[in-house]
């Protein structure tokens, strides 16, 4: 048996690679993978309390991020794919039509 | 494990979600057969949607009706913020027509990702269970994505799209990490329920799972409503949106984040109020501070008004701190006030704005006062309303504001609230400075005034003057509605 806060501390550690992936990756399809993996985390997080506290609320919460997440990247991917067309790439670094 | 019972389903608390979405949906198979010259049908026909749910919501006052096994529930609270949504999207829709024509993206699909961004306003206001929130959280943020990018052609709107997708799910991640470990420290995702166990275990006040989980959901909250430092992508987004969708987003989500964020923090923390109010304390002094400097120096007049905007989130996070009924009831006036000024103020912008976003500074507004004196000055009352002068509903709006915190002992935040909203006078008269002291440099002869775009100046110049000098009706609306 696997103890809850051994869960709580991987999934920390594995939000902590998701944040800092998406302030120094450059990027945007993997800045939004770091993000997926900050939501996955999210979601060992739910599932560890789920179980240890023996109440299926958590469990259900999960579903719905799942749900969520996926349509997160039809729409992500759709604007990446249309800024790709009109600049040929979807370097962060090339978002700066706008500055003060 | 527990079995799930089949509870008997109210479906009166969603009503407004359901006919919205119905609309929504069948919007989106009439548009096929709509020919592209012709999408200002199926804005007529959302407004239809927009009014029919406008009068569900009216026999709902009063009488607070929870379902779903007590995850959404339609109070005065919710009620009033849904009435805040439905005039935010009816008006966004009125200026939207003749700006996408005149942008060459003429799509329908506009309307129904309008009226599903107001279901999950809707739903932000009147959830009661963390997962509701997030839900409604999602299904508004889904398509506010899509509608900042929905000029495909233009580089700026592309940019938006993508910038507030990635900054909007990057927020979303924080977001939920603080629902997970709230979750984890309390044993429940219901906001009442929280509640009462906070209430019978103080010692959870201790439990760094809870107190790091409370600060994960401000700082997702604090990125929907735009307060400093979380505010990086608001001028951006606004910037580069197409401008009614700026307007739309600028009022309308601004609302609902603060909806959301004000159930959970006094229904779900009220034992932990002296703790929050800390917190919202610096971040209202932030949000304010940063807001009115940066737009001092702004010369794009969609990106002064987001600056602006994220100043206005400063001033409503003022009576939040606050707490208490008048800064509370202080927050719902303002931010149906900021709603009529804001949009009508777009309407101005998206009238003397040319092809491409041109024509977007506040040097174009050179001589603006003489050419078209009626629009100036509907535009000027926007501006004084904006900077907080009577008689408009703007001042009354701050009033209660900063009253609010003064009664609840926050006398210097008022001040530094006063302090501030005198320095945004600057560059709200700035603009009225090139309207009407400056010389006109051009004809101003491209602009088309359409029956639409004029009925919703005149809504906004009525919803800005009217509560300005008569707001008792209002007033005691909103002072209903906080009693949650």
């Amino acid at each position: 048996m696997v103890p809850l806060h051994s869960y709580l501390i991987l999934s920390a550690i594995l939000f902590s690679i998701g944040t800092i992936g998406v302030l120094i990756r450059r990027n945007a399809i993997v800045i939004f993978m770091c993000v997926e993996m900050m939501l996955n985390a999210v979601n060992l997080t739910f599932i560890a309390f789920s179980k240890h506290l023996g109440n299926i609320d958590g469990q259900i919460f999960v579903f719905f991020v799942m749900t969520v997440a996926a349509a997160e990247a039809a729409v992500g991917l759709a604007l990446m794919i249309a800024f790709y067309k009109n600049r040929e790439s979807i370097d962060v670094e090339d978002m700066k039509l706008m500055k003060l | 494990m527990e079995t799930i019972a089949i509870p008997v389903i109210n479906f009166a608390p969603i009503m407004p979600e359901i006919i919205l979405s119905i609309f929504a949906m069948a919007l989106l198979l009439v548009n096929v057969f709509v020919p592209s010259e012709h999408k200002a049908y199926l804005g007529y026909l959302s407004l239809v949607g927009i009014i029919i749910t406008g009068f569900t919501l009216i026999g709902g006052w009063g009488n607070p009706v929870a379902s779903f096994n007590d995850s959404v529930v339609q109070d005065n609270f919710a009620l009033f913020f849904k009435g805040i949504f439905l005039l935010t999207v009816g008006m966004t829709i009125l200026i939207s027509d003749q700006y996408f024509k005149r942008e060459e993206c003429n799509l329908g699909e506009l309307y129904p990702l309008l009226l599903f961004a107001t279901v999950g306003m809707m739903l932000m206001a009147s959830g009661t269970d963390l997962m509701t929130i997030f839900l409604g959280l999602e299904v508004l943020s889904v398509s506010l994505y899509v509608l900042a990018g929905l000029n495909r052609a233009s580089l700026k709107s592309n940019e938006a799209g993508l910038k507030y997708f990635l900054l909007g799910a990057f927020s979303t991640g924080f977001l939920l990490y603080g629902m997970a470990l709230t979750y984890g420290a309390t044993g429940t995702t219901r906001v009442v329920k929280i509640a009462e166990y906070v209430a019978q275990n103080s010692a959870v006040a201790q439990n760094p799972l809870f107190v790091i989980g409370m600060l994960l959901m401000a700082v997702g909250f604090s990125f929907k409503i735009a307060a400093a430092p979380f505010h990086m992508w608001t001028p951006d987004v606004y910037e580069g949106a197409p401008t009614p969708m700026t307007a739309f987003m600028s009022a309308g989500p601004k609302a609902a984040g603060f909806a959301a964020f004000m159930r959970v923090a006094i229904i779900a923390f009220p034992s932990l109020k002296a703790d929050w109010s800390d917190l919202l304390w610096i971040l209202a002094v932030l949000t304010m501070t940063v807001g009115n400097l940066i737009a001092l120096n702004q010369d794009n007049i969609k990106r002064m008004l987001a600056y602006s905007s994220i100043a206005h989130a400063g001033y409503a996070l003022v009576g939040f701190t606050a707490g208490n009924a008048e800064g509370t009831a202080g927050i719902l006036f303002y931010m149906l006030s900021y709603a009529f000024m804001n949009i009508g103020a777009f309407a101005i912008i998206i009238l003397v704005g040319k092809k491409g976003e041109a024509n977007n500074n506040v040097m174009d507004y050179a001589g603006f006062g003489t050419k078209h004196p009626v629009l100036a000055l509907a535009m000027a009352v926007f501006l004084f309303s904006l900077a907080g002068m009577p008689p408009t509903a703007g001042f009354i709006g701050k009033f209660y504001l900063f009253s609010g915190a003064v009664k609840a002992g926050y006398v210097w935040l008022a001040i530094i609230g006063v302090l501030n909203s005198a320095a945004s006078v600057y560059y709200y008269l700035r603009v009225m400075v090139y309207m009407y002291m400056k010389d006109p440099v051009e004809e101003f002869d491209w602009m088309k005034l359409t029956p639409a775009v004029a009925i919703c100046i005149i809504i906004a110049v009525v919803g800005v003057l009217l509560p300005g000098v008569v707001p008792a009706f209002l007033l005691n609306l909103a002072q209903q509605a906080v009693l949650l």
